[in-house]
């Protein structure tokens, strides 16, 4: 799926990475525990959280995620949204819940990871 | 090549700077992505556990051309029993650790699984000392 069209779907917001929304990702994975998401063994998906601070993007990074897709409206600070642009990640916002979001993508197409 | 890095108690803004630093030398070795995953997510567990649980440490990388081996050394009050902090989900986080989405009881475990070689020296009131060992 296009990072463009998983945009659209939840109405979100792109914070960063904007010149990246034709790339495809196939799998999510949806945590605010970010020790489960250093679990994952492979790389390719989009991180979906409601964890909204330096640890989740310092996690995605950790973890070789370029993809991260905040939940529930939560505020992305600058900090954030800096520290995303220095390792190339797209970042991508929306007011829905993490279920609803889930819901949609997995409607849409998006794979679990497992 | 030996890296170094201090890694200060509570400061979750900069914990993970040391592993990110690691990251991008590895990278620029030309290290496997894979083998640099489990390199960055175990030193970054244990990064992560110095600042939420020490008074501050230190950490010391050395790469050779056959693997990295990483020291985590810190001043603290040590792990009274290591098996039990082995355990998948036991923990002794505080709850600003967990709003940050960490002290769910993974982190050991999870630096175990993805290390070639864990040692564990702690003593209760002075510290605890990680070695890390991966192969490339």
């Amino acid at each position: 799926m296009k990072m463009r069209d998983i945009a659209a779907a939840v109405n979100g917001e792109v914070l960063c990475g904007a010149g990246r929304l034709d790339e495809e990702v196939d799998y999510a994975f949806a945590s605010d525990l970010m020790s489960d998401v250093l679990t994952i063994k492979t790389n390719d998906f989009l991180l979906i959280t409601g964890l909204a601070n330096v640890q989740s993007v310092r996690t995605a990074e950790m973890s070789d995620v370029e993809y991260i897709l905040f939940v529930r409206g939560k505020d992305v600070t600058e900090e954030m949204t800096g520290l995303a642009e220095d390792n190339g990640m797209v970042v991508i916002r929306t007011d829905y819940s993490m279920f609803k979001t889930s819901g949609i993508l997995y409607g849409a197409g998006l794979k679990p990871v497992y | 090549m030996r890296l170094e890095y201090d890694v200060t108690a509570g400061d979750f803004t900069r914990a993970g700077n040391a592993s990110s630093a690691i990251k991008k030398t590895l990278k620029q070795l030309g290290v496997s992505p894979a083998v640099i995953k489990r390199v960055v997510v175990a030193v970054y567990e244990a990064e992560v556990n110095i600042v939420a649980h020490s008074y501050g440490g230190h950490i010391t990388a050395e790469v050779a051309p056959e693997g990295i081996s990483v020291v985590l050394a810190d001043t603290g009050p040590g792990i009274p029993d290591v098996q039990k902090a082995m355990q998948k989900g036991f923990s002794t986080a505080s709850k600003e650790v967990r709003e940050m989405g960490f002290g769910a009881g993974m982190g050991l475990p999870n630096i175990q699984e993805n290390a070639d070689d864990l040692k564990i020296e702690t003593e209760v009131g002075r510290g605890t000392t990680l070695t890390i060992y991966i192969k490339f």
